[in-house]
């Protein structure tokens, strides 16, 4: 979003009268607007790429950015669910997580191997140095085409049963928060677990290749930082045709009016239920991506505040906008990485202000502040016109 | 309450005969609110194609009978009968689906959504999932819409969203979508309340266009609505059916005089 120093504005005599530096601003946001996917388009898959290939940047920034757009995935269903259905869900980061085990669990198949067959990651945490089997539910996990579908069917098929027995209990609201939170931590719990033979609070690591490719591999990190370029594009675009199908708009009806949507006939359950089960799928081929890409998956990304990270990274950027999410979670991520090393002590205490600040200053986030200021551009360039017929139309 | 003539206790006795061909039938229904009776009716029905309007003061029901027929109040006791099917313990959605449209009391629209936007809604028969994430309505329902909002004055609205509207429009936008959903049965709970005079008469002029060809059910407290409808006339007060008729009959009656005086006349 590059927007053109302003031509030298002349003082504004009247606020009413059309002023043509104001007017070329607005040319100039409707055209960053307009442009705006493509540049960022052009920036992570063209420009990042090439500035690495000409040495700029290293591969270790290039593999940040490749998570950031991983969790800018979980950005982009916590958007559908929450900021276009108007369901708060503090339970998002546990699909990505689950969806990161998955991954993890055929990476870690792939990888060094000790006794009979057990990943390494397991070995070491295994209280059973004898005699070990590898437990079965590991052993699909060999198959590449088992692992990907797992990866979508597991933590899809979760939140599709989950939200669908949530939803017809008619839990919403703040309930509804609550209870994904208590999940979440519960999970946490669980796999932390030395017993549940998912390597307990060590989480799964020790990968070595994937599909074949070394993950050590400077060109396998470039191949995984373009495929989340392309997850997060195809990501968005079905984002798009779904918010801007029939259906998106019952899942704004829902946030509206619930109660009158059924006496429409429509049943906000199978909504829900869908929107949960799209944004959980998309959460996790987020964990997906950024489990070879991290090196590691362990438990405590399914912590209640990681889930809290990704709510406040979609107010950040602005509830209900698909680009919001999307900037919200990258601008997030950045300053996150660059405060926690800059001012190791006060990072929370600095990331919390700004947060807040944002909020109170912009409560439709970046994006709603940027329209805004286009609403605002647009109003004062043009020549003063009767106001909309909003009115009373008196027949 | 003061003894009643005589005259009207005949006329209740026979006013209700238990006609099977009512499209709704409300049978014996009691509802009760913490051992208060909202509503305690012997017979009620609305025929086919029929325009009924029910009346009454303050807490006499009306509502509530909306409600128990919608599925959004469940009876303490009797049977509610649709389109000959049993709807007395159905869901409120699936009630809506055999053909019950409402709109509510105070207008219902979904406000982020654009008035084009909730019409397209309300079209019929278009609940499930898949079938919103693919296909589009059709020509003749883009123009049926278009058709209807020109009729009610927010085709220039169109596109913008419903939470800028006024009052008046609001009431004509919720109308509009019951119209287009095509229901069996328009339960038009207080479509008057808030309009103007002139935007009175234009809802009239909607409904009374409806009218023999639709079952409608309408609620109202604005006599002079009422009178433009001009149509059979329920009058229920303190849950109960208290008269049954032309407009001016029942406005002759000495009992609905009674409970509307006795409780102070709500409109002239």
């Amino acid at each position: 979003m590059t927007e053109p120093t302003a031509s030298p504005v002349t003082p504004v005599v009247d606020s009413r009268t059309p002023d043509s530096g104001l007017a070329s601003l607005a040319t100039a946001h409707r055209l960053a607007t307009k442009s705006s996917l493509w540049v960022a388009l052009g920036v992570f898959a063209l420009v990042i790429p090439l500035s690495y290939g000409a040495g700029v940047i290293d591969i270790t920034t290039l593999n940040q950015f490749g998570r950031y757009l991983c969790i800018a995935l979980v950005a982009l269903g916590l958007d559908l669910i929450w900021g276009y259905t108007g369901i708060l869900s503090l339970c998002q980061m546990m699909f990505f997580t689950l969806g990161g085990y998955c991954m993890g669990m055929h990476l870690a198949m792939k990888g060094p191997l000790q006794g009979d067959g057990i990943p390494q990651a397991l070995y070491v945490v295994s209280s059973q140095v004898s005699g070990m089997t590898l437990p079965w539910f590991w052993q699909p996990f060999d198959s590449t085409w088992f692992s990907l579908a797992a990866v979508v069917l597991i933590p899809g098929l979760f939140a599709y049963l989950y939200g669908w027995l949530a939803f017809r209990s008619r839990v919403r609201g703040v309930y509804f928060s609550i209870i994904t939170q208590a999940t979440t931590l519960a999970a946490t719990q669980v796999f932390r677990l030395n017993d549940l033979q998912l390597c307990g609070t060590n989480g799964l690591t020790n990968f070595k290749t994937l599909f074949g490719f070394p993950l050590e591999e400077a060109s396998t990190k470039v191949g995984l930082y373009l495929l989340s370029v392309l997850a997060l594009t195809l990501g968005f675009l079905a984002c798009r045709w779904l918010v801007n199908s029939r259906a998106g708009r019952v899942l704004v009806a829902i946030r509206d009016s619930e109660s009158r949507l059924r006496f429409a006939g429509y049943q906000p359950v199978a909504y829900k239920t869908f929107a949960f089960a799209v944004a959980a799928v998309l959460g996790a081929v987020g964990g997906m991506l950024y489990t070879p890409q991290n090196g590691i998956i362990t438990p405590f990304k399914m912590n209640p505040e990681e889930s809290i990270y990704i709510v406040a990274m979609v107010a950040l950027g602005g509830r209900g906008t698909l680009t919001g999410a999307i900037l919200g979670s990258l601008i997030f991520s950045f300053s996150y990485s660059w405060l926690s090393t800059k001012f190791a002590d006060w990072w929370l205490i600095i990331l919390g202000s700004l947060f807040v600040f944002v909020i109170l200053v912009m409560p439709d986030g970046l994006v709603g502040a940027w329209r805004r200021l286009g609403l605002w551009l647009t109003a004062r360039s043009q020549p003063p016109t009767p106001e909309p017929t909003v009115k009373e139309a008196t027949p | 309450m003061i003894s009643k003539p005589v005259t009207a206790q005949i006329q209740h006795e026979t006013l209700y005969p238990a006609d099977k061909l009512d499209l709704v039938q409300v049978e014996n229904v009691v509802v009760q609110f913490d051992g208060f009776k909202a509503l305690d009716i012997h017979y009620f029905g609305v025929d086919r194609n029929e325009l009924r309007v029910v009346i009454g003061p303050n807490g006499a029901g009306k509502t509530t009978l909306c409600d128990v027929i919608s599925g959004k109040t469940r009876v303490t006791s009797g049977r509610v009968v649709f389109d000959d099917v049993d709807i007395t313990y159905r869901r409120d959605t699936d009630i809506a689906g055999l053909g019950v449209g409402r709109k509510f009391q105070t207008p219902t629209v979904f406000e982020s959504l654009t008035v084009y936007e909730n019409m397209e809604l309300a079209l019929p028969r278009r609940w499930k999932v898949w079938q919103n994430l693919f296909g589009t309505e059709t020509k003749e329902q883009r123009e049926h819409i278009h058709h209807l909002l020109e009729r009610v004055h927010l085709i220039d609205v169109r596109n913008l969203p419903a939470k800028s509207l006024s009052h008046g429009q609001r009431q004509w936008l919720e109308i509009s979508m019951l119209m287009v959903s095509k229901p069996k049965l328009l339960l038009v709970d207080e479509p008057a309340a808030g309009l103007t005079d002139k935007e009175t008469a234009l809802t009239a002029e909607l409904l009374n266009e409806l009218k023999g060809s639709h079952t409608i059910m309408v609620i109202e407290h604005d006599m002079e609505f009422v009178r433009q409808l001009g149509s059979r006339v329920t009058v229920l007060c303190e849950g109960k059916v208290l008269a049954d008729g032309p407009l001016e009959k029942v406005q002759a009656d000495a009992k609905v005089i009674e409970a509307y005086l006795g409780r102070g006349k709500e409109r002239k």
